[in-house]
């Protein structure tokens, strides 16, 4: 890198007669932030409008502004706070098993071992599968109370089998996302591990550290800062886990699998109350907005000037 | 036998044991698209029988899966054509001539990335019913060119950057006006970049489920709607989903194969190197 920036420091001396700097870079530059600030700030202002309205697309009666309204409803309702706690529910618990099990993975494909590509292939898999697909495999072939895997693998035990649907529907989402966002962990976990030295691996090895001391004192630490990457990510996108309810339980039995997004998809698209579903909405961004403000410092720190 | 050897046997075994597990849900659902309605419903659930192919063309058969198979497509590959046509301009002037903003203005990129979908739901949802774009391929198009070019820029942005600011420099001395530095120098220089990036925007496009599901119903429906649609209970046909389910994902799972270096760079937008 060094090598190009000293070649490129004279090319502030015009050269041919054009120089580096008049490139007016305006117009090409304008097109991406136009549109992404139509697709972004516009609408997100928009919410914040709809969330102080009475808006209701049943009833054109009520409208007008409703101050605080949609949002006192919102947080006085119940169904609220379950989703809410389904929501942290769920990405504290797909966190927990994606990075828990990728750490010990991505280790795990680190070593050298016969087939170690393939095996690897193998693994992400499942991160290219779409969301509708995997929660339908899931929901029918593994799941399914009756004719699932799962239900012949318990009675197969002298078990009863589980009515994963019914008994655990939070549950079974997680385990959906879970093996969805797993792969995910692993390879961004594992690229960073084969960032690790090898020297310091070495020395490590030369002065007797076994495995156990290997893995806490070397590449745990090594790791940490990849590892609160993922959880930064994985927490933006859990945070809207959609399809995969939306195939499964829709959202219930009762509330029982509804989280924050699903309730505003409720809201807005079954009971067609705008305001309501825009004042939830704007949590939503703040939520997700909490974790973002912490992973934009992180990548940040990672562009190079 | 050498304590290394056994070792490495021991790994193996692990390995392929825990890559086994993962994959097994996708082995199980090919397996079972190779099997009739009956069986694939019979307990105990069998490893061994009779393959038919009989799932595959009665899935071909039904010309509305063409149709889904062709929204996905048209709108996956025009959504990234779109991107890459705003981004190469954006990413050129970012990487090549960058000013005081242009790391602030690449993390405000990044972040509308961050921002919940569910948020702006109502309000793209009203406008989209407004323009008469909803259940239209180009509404759909237009949104997922929007959702994927943060990261497109990123990825052309980093891309850029790796190319060799000399041979730019020499072209410039050659009387290259900037059109033509674009067109015959970096474009050719970074074209496996610009490739990687389209299909990491690809993969994305194709897999995505939450626009889809609230914008389109049939028309523009992509094979992501299509498939939510055997969720209904009498949609039960397992054998068929299967198989509509595999060829939904067959291509897209080549690709992020091929694609999976770059995927770490895509999606984390380089915070892990």
């Amino acid at each position: 890198m060094a090598s190009t920036t000293t070649s490129a420091a004279p090319s502030v001396v015009p050269i041919g007669g054009q120089s580096r700097r008049n490139v007016n870079t305006l117009p090409l530059i304008a097109p991406s932030v136009v549109v992404l600030f139509l697709w972004m700030i516009v609408p997100l202002v928009m919410t914040l409008w709809f969330s102080f309205q009475y808006y209701n697309l049943l009833d054109p009666t009520m409208a007008g502004f409703a101050g605080f309204e949609n949002y006192t409803y919102l947080l006085t309702d119940p169904s609220l706070w379950t989703a809410m706690l389904n929501t942290l529910y769920l990405v504290f618990w797909v966190l927990v098993i994606t990075v828990g099990l990728g750490t010990l993975l991505a280790v795990l494909f680190d070593q050298e071992f016969y087939g170690r590509n393939v095996a690897r292939l193998l693994a992400i898999a499942p991160f290219f599968v779409m969301p509708t697909v995997s929660a339908l495999i899931w929901k029918n072939m593994l799941m399914h109370p009756v004719n699932g895997l799962f239900a012949f693998f318990a009675r197969s035990l002298g078990l009863p089998a589980i009515d994963f649907f019914g008994s655990f529907p939070l549950t079974s989402v997680i385990i959906i996302v879970a093996w969805q966002w797993l792969p995910f962990a692993l390879l961004i976990l594992l690229t960073a591990i084969q960032s690790l030295d090898n020297e310091q691996k070495e020395a490590a090895r030369m002065d007797g550290a076994g495995p156990l001391a290997m893995f806490f004192f070397i590449i745990l630490p090594h790791l940490a800062r990849a590892i609160s990457v993922v959880i930064m990510i994985e927490t933006i996108f859990l945070l809207s886990v959609f399809a995969e309810i939306y195939v499964t339980t829709s959202g219930g039995p009762g509330l029982a699998s509804t989280n924050l997004a699903f309730l505003i998809y409720l809201r807005a698209l079954r009971e067609y109350d705008v305001g309501g579903a825009s004042a939830g909405g704007v949590i939503a961004v703040i939520l997700a907005n909490i974790v973002a403000i912490f992973l934009v410092r992180s990548i940040a720190k990672n562009i190079a000037d | 036998m050498h304590p290394k050897t056994r070792e490495k046997i021991w790994l193996t075994v692990l390995g392929w044991f825990a890559a086994g597990l993962i994959f097994f849900p996708i082995f199980w659902m090919v397996l079972t698209s190779f099997k009739t309605e009956v069986e694939a419903v019979r307990t105990p659930p069998s490893l061994f029988f009779e393959p038919t192919l009989e799932n595959y063309v009665t899935v071909r058969e039904r010309a509305d899966y063409v149709h889904f198979a062709l929204n996905s497509v048209i709108i996956s590959v025009g959504a990234t054509l779109l991107a890459t046509l705003i981004a190469v301009p954006a990413a050129y002037a970012m990487a090549f001539f960058p000013g005081k903003r242009t790391k602030d203005l690449l993390l405000w990129m990044l972040s509308t990335k961050m921002m919940p979908a569910v948020g702006v739901l109502i309000p793209i949802y009203l406008l989209f019913r407004d323009l008469g774009a909803i259940d239209t391929r180009w509404g759909l198009t237009v949104v997922y060119m929007l959702m994927n070019l943060p990261i497109v820029v990123w990825m052309l942005y980093t891309f850029f950057k790796e190319v060799p600011k000399d041979i730019l420099e020499a072209g410039r001395m050659d009387g290259a006006k900037p059109k033509q530095e674009v067109w015959m120098l970096l474009l050719p220089l970074s074209l496996p970049g610009i490739a990687s990036t389209a299909l990491l925007s690809i993969i994305l496009c194709w897999n995505e489920a939450f626009w889809s599901l609230n914008l389109t119903t049939s028309n523009a429906a992509p094979l992501t709607t299509f498939i939510a649609s055997f969720s209904a209970p009498e949609g039960l046909f397992w054998a068929k989903l299967s198989a509509a389910s595999t060829i939904a994902i067959a291509p897209i799972l080549v690709f992020g194969w091929m694609s999976q270096r770059q995927l770490v760079r895509g999606l984390t937008f380089g915070a892990v190197k």
